[in-house]
């Protein structure tokens, strides 16, 4: 909300400056987002009269003028603007004046004519963007007074962002009354005194819908001139709230609700007939508003209606119909209370919103409706003169909201707030805002004004006492709990390790957006089951992600447009998924997960070794290090994303646990990625668990070692190959290492030579050389068997 | 015929003069080879009677001697000689830069979150974590926020198509209410319940996108309910973190009034700086309160018996005015450029 300080310190008037006033209500509750001037620094400038408004002898479009700015001397100004006339009261900045952007103002001569001074235009004076021409002031301006004076330009303009519960500092009275309690300084409102009706027109009202509607005033006002202007005070008090000046009688009603917080319709009392209903709308009912929206209001938005048709929004909006123009003479002014629960919600389902919903709907105070009715007679009548009619209002008192007392408990306020109160402390602070407090043995009651529709519970009178006690004077302790470790799992290690380990290898963890574009699950994931967003920002942010692995593709496209070659990238972050009993939340799975990407050199470049393009086994080989010392194994995998010969399920004790794979190079040509990028995608809680070690026996006996080459058919896997020769391996073979591939010379083109290392001991004893030729023989008589296997360099 | 020191001279110079073992090992066959000067000279000894054999035979031995431990010397020298030669050939221009590979590093943010984690860790608390998926009821409902609150409209929340009661959790409060179920589930039946420290980092979603909101970004969630916990306790713990966190004491932290429909009394946390860039400004950096007892009820403790205060604070910020960042947009964006400069 924006208003003027003027306007404010007209209610209350505290001895603090205007930095000081507003960080008095940022600490209340009452942050003040901006605090800017009513008008930029200038200074000489004053209430000024043309006497005489004569052509410049040299020049058509300049205007020689005889001014009496109340020097008790006519000067002599040029004036080029066209509506320089003589009669005019114009702002005038005299010799020595400063206008803004410390322009300063002297005397000089133009076009050959003496000039001592400037006629200012609004834009000159920075009040508006209007530099049509001169400023006109009204004719009461009096000649001579400084300008900033008259239109009162040493005015701040506050903006406070109010929390939803403070409905109640809506308006100038609320805030005053706010600023009032917190100072201590005097409240001084307006005696709203009844209009006496001065003739008998009346419009019966119904309250259809008492629980939505309780209280509903209303009054006709005939012969108002509704093309009066509307008094400068108030357009000036409108405008500084951020509210255009219109016409007299919607400034009025705008007026009144600024300064009391109870926002009125003004109809046009010609275009009605019969008596005022507020009731829900009936069967394809429709309204056209003032917004000029037509709406088919729903079953539960509030109407205001006549007999014979539907009116209003109730407490949204007017409607365009019976609204007032310019041409109204007679008026049926509306001051209702409508419940919150009736209100919220409903004009953000129409698309747009309304100071009176904005209101309505945080809670207006329910006894105001009658006085800002006799506040906004009295003003019309004032303004735009004409009668009253008697003031109708139905009511009905049950359905207003009830203000039962809250029971506080001090000690418990004081508990929860670990301040040192007394009762008697805590109940004048209360009464402060208008709480009626009653001692009950050791406990407070306490009974909320109508204004106040946040007090409902002894955690909100808490609240309130912590507010007007400030927040500031309750003390910041070192908290007290008994002395406990946290657990400290060795069998599962922190995700900060996962991190850690990563980094170490070269890659940099990135954070990627969860929702991404559907191309990239379709063509990644071959997602067909895509779990899509109501209301994305934007087409390509629409669908939830189910792997990780197109964002770091998206990385390296990036950072390849930057002339990075070289990326390796992780993320650790969840994929979602639907799955009709997904924990927690039915419907969707959704796993945390890490996933890397590797592209460009192996190494940076670099003096000392050759260049060389990352491959799968440099990616799998990081694989391999995060889950060191367990043993990962490697199967053949089709998946969409990878290529189809270089791709991979990564297993561990026997479960998927993710895959690992060259990028498919239809998606790297597609997404430009420039070389074949290798991407992992692991469940992330996999990567967590850790064996806790246990002890073997080092064995004492010289350990022995054989080397045997077998050469097999190109699409034996080597895991295959270790499979058949671990399971034929006798007791005493303690390792079986692959230390080389050999495929090309010397070999059949289908065939490639593996090269085995193969470690054999006995914890208690000298192996025999006999046992050894044994063991190894074993292994080739398996592998022959089993592979098809021969030893090379043996019958060739 | 020359004498025997005449000889031992000769080999030592001639020793000398070898340049390298090669020469020397030569050298060494003139004297002590099988033809060696010295070798006919004891060859020569049996033609001698038995009393001169043994005198003879003893002089050549000492000559001998004498030629062999000239001989020592002279290899130890040039073995010295080689050695420095050969270091001095091995040496190798140590300026060149190390070989391999270069790490890798950290996202900044999770470098924010390990010291937090770290920071609350030290007094207790406990890491807890919720889905991003999250149902309506836990999002609001249970945090007190009623069916037409401002914060459930479309406005600030994505919904997934489809669905009416499952959205993008738009703050890690969620985890609250899970947590809460979850500790009074596991101490059911007993008659003092252990107190609940957590803090819950997360990725939150809201639907806000420019240079200071982005549609997805952090949050840390804290929490802690026990059966004397205060607002004091709160402004404690939180005055001491802004400290620890920033490694500074030259920092002012104020609690303004504010609202949450999950907490009350609520406040908004600002910094301010003493010194730096950033001096004199009161910064946004966290909201908080004492949890509302609608909310406590929720997660299954009775507000009667148990207090507690809760905290969410952006992570993203805090790194922001921890490294200097002026863009939140740079976090998402997977610039390396960007990223690495935190490793």
């Amino acid at each position: 909300m924006q208003f003027s300080e003027h306007w404010l310190r007209t209610f209350v008037d505290p001895q603090l400056d205007s930095a000081e006033l507003g960080h008095l209500l940022t600490m209340a509750g009452l942050e003040v987002e901006e605090a800017d001037p009513a008008a930029p620094a200038f200074s000489g400038v004053v209430i000024a009269q043309i006497v005489e408004a004569d052509r410049h002898p040299n020049a058509d479009k300049l205007k020689l003028c005889k001014v009496d700015a109340g020097t008790g001397e006519l000067l002599q100004i040029v004036c080029g603007a066209p509506n320089a006339a003589a009669g005019m009261k114009v702002p005038c900045a005299t010799v020595g004046a400063r206008l803004p952007g410390d322009f300063a103002i002297k005397a000089a001569k133009l076009r050959g004519v003496e000039s001592f001074g400037m006629l200012c235009s609004a834009r000159e004076l920075g009040l508006s963007e209007d530099h049509g021409g001169l400023y006109a002031l009204p004719a009461d301006a009096p000649v001579g007074t400084d300008i900033r004076d008259y239109l009162g330009l040493d005015d701040t303009l506050f903006t406070i962002k109010l929390t939803p519960n403070r409905a109640d500092c809506l308006s100038l009275t609320g805030v005053a009354r706010e600023l009032a309690a917190i100072t201590g300084r005097p409240l001084k409102l307006h005696a709203v005194e009844p209009v006496e009706p001065a003739i008998d027109a009346r419009r019966a009202i119904v309250l259809d819908a008492p629980d939505a509607c309780p209280r509903y005033c209303g009054r006709i006002l005939r012969g108002v001139d509704a093309k009066a202007p509307t008094p400068e005070w108030m357009v000036r008090r409108l405008v500084r709230s951020g509210i255009r000046a219109i016409s007299a009688l919607v400034d009025v009603t705008n007026y009144v609700m600024l300064e009391l917080g109870q926002p009125l319709h003004a109809f046009d009392n010609t275009r009605l007939s019969g008596a005022i209903h507020v009731r829900y709308p009936g069967e394809g009912e429709h309204v056209l508003l003032l917004n000029e929206q037509t709406v088919t209001p729903a079953a539960d938005t509030l109407l205001i209606a006549d007999e014979a048709r539907a009116l209003a929004l109730a407490g949204i909006m007017g409607g365009e119909e019976s609204g007032i123009t310019l041409d109204t003479t007679e008026v049926f002014l509306e001051s209702a209370f409508f419940a919150p629960a009736a209100i919220a919600g409903r004009a953000r389902a129409y698309g747009f919103s309304s100071d009176a919903s904005h209101r309505f709907e945080r809670g207006v105070d329910f006894e105001l409706a009658r006085t800002a009715l006799e506040r906004a007679t009295r003003l019309i009548l004032d303004i735009c003169g004409g009668d009253a009619g008697p003031v109708e209002e139905a009511i009905a008192r049950d359905h207003l909201p009830a203000r039962p007392a809250v029971r506080l408990r001090p000690a418990r306020a004081r508990r929860l707030l670990g301040i040192h109160l007394d009762d008697t402390g805590i109940q004048a602070l209360l009464e402060r805002v208008h709480l009626t407090v009653v001692r009950e043995g050791e406990d407070l009651l306490v009974t909320p004004p109508s204004f106040r529709f946040d007090i409902e519970i002894e955690e909100d009178l808490i609240e309130e006492l912590a507010r007007l006690h400030g927040y500031d004077n309750i003390p910041a302790v070192a908290p007290q709990g008994a002395l406990m470790m946290l657990p400290s799992a060795e069998s599962r290690r922190p995700v900060w390790d996962v991190r850690h380990l990563l980094a170490a290898r070269g890659y940099q963890e990135v954070v990627n957006f969860a929702f991404v574009e559907e191309a990239w699950e379709r063509d990644f994931c071959a997602n067909e089951n895509l779990i899509r967003l109501a209301n994305p920002i934007a087409s390509q942010l629409s669908v939830m992600r189910s792997s990780l692995i197109p964002g770091l593709a998206a990385n390296l496209v990036t950072n390849r447009k930057r002339q990075l070659d070289r990326v390796r990238v992780f993320e650790i972050g969840r994929c979602f998924e639907r799955k009709a009993d997904g924990e927690p939340v039915a419907g969707f799975h959704q796993s945390l997960m890490v996933a890397g990407l590797a592209a460009g050199p192996a190494l940076p470049e670099q003096w000392g070794e050759r260049s060389r393009q990352i491959d799968f086994y440099d990616v799998k080989g990081d694989l391999e290090a995060l889950f060191a010392p367990r043993r990962l194994s490697f199967e053949s995998l089709s998946h969409p994303a990878l290529h189809p010969g270089r791709a991979a399920s990564v297993r561990l004790d026997g479960h998927n646990i993710g895959i690992i794979g060259e990028i498919h190079p239809v998606w790297v040509q597609r997404y430009d990625m420039g070389s074949a990028p290798v991407a992992f995608e692991i469940q992330l809680d996999a990567a967590l668990y850790a064996v806790l070690p246990t002890y073997a026996e080092i064995s004492r006996m010289p350990a022995v070692t054989r080397d045997l080459a077998l050469v097999v058919a190109l699409d034996v896997t080597v895991a295959r190959v270790l499979e058949v020769l671990r399971e034929a391996a006798p007791a005493v073979v303690r390792e079986i290492d692959l230390f080389d591939v050999y495929h090309g010379k010397g070999i059949d083109t289908d065939k490639k030579s593996l090269a085995f290392r193969v470690l054999m001991q006995d914890t208690q004893r000298t192996l025999e050389d006999a046992e050894v030729d044994d063991a190894v023989s074993a292994l080739v008589r398996q592998a022959e068997l089993v592979l098809g296997a021969r030893l090379r360099g043996s019958g060739e | 015929m020359e004498t025997l020191d005449q000889l031992v001279q000769q080999a030592v110079a001639d020793f000398a003069a070898a340049v390298d073992g090669a020469v020397l090992e030569q050298t060494k066959a003139r004297y002590l080879g099988k033809s060696g000067s010295l070798t006919e000279r004891l060859k020569a000894l049996g033609k001698l009677a038995p009393d001169a054999r043994r005198e003879a035979g003893a002089a050549i031995n000492r000559a001998k001697d004498a030629i062999e431990q000239a001989l020592d010397g002279r290899r130890q020298a040039l073995r010295e000689a080689a050695l420095l030669a050969q270091l001095a050939a091995e040496a190798l221009d140590v300026t060149l830069p190390g070989r391999g590979s270069v790490p890798g590093g950290l996202h900044p943010v999770s470098r924010t979150l390990e010291r937090i984690e770290a920071l609350f860790g030290s007094i207790g608390f406990i890491v807890a974590d919720g889905p991003e998926i999250e149902t309506d009821w836990h999002n609001f409902t249970a945090l007190n926020t009623p069916e037409n609150h401002p914060a459930r409209s479309m406005h600030d929340t994505f919904y997934l198509e489809g669905h009416n009661d499952v959205l993008l959790r738009t703050h890690t409060s969620p985890v609250q209410i899970r947590a809460m179920q979850d500790h009074v589930a596991r101490h059911a039946g007993r008659e003092h319940m252990p107190e609940l420290r957590l803090i819950a980092p997360g990725r939150v979603y809201r639907v806000d996108s420019d240079a200071t909101h982005s549609p997805m970004f952090h949050q840390v969630e804290g929490l802690w309910v026990g059966e004397s916990v205060s607002f004091a306790d709160l402004k404690g713990v939180i005055a001491d973190f802004l400290r620890k966190f920033f490694e500074t004491e030259d920092l002012q932290v104020r609690f303004r009034p504010s609202f949450f429909p999950f907490t009350e009394p609520s406040a908004e946390i600002d910094v301010a700086f003493m010194s730096g860039a950033l001096e004199g400004r009161w910064l946004e950096i966290a909201g908080c309160g004492m949890v509302h007892p609608n909310v406590l009820r929720f997660g299954g403790f009775d507000p009667e018996r148990y207090t507690g205060f809760a905290f969410g604070m952006g992570p993203d910020r805090l790194t922001m005015l921890r490294y200097g960042v002026n863009d939140l947009r740079l976090f998402f964006e997977g610039d390396l450029r960007f990223l690495s400069q935190f490793r």
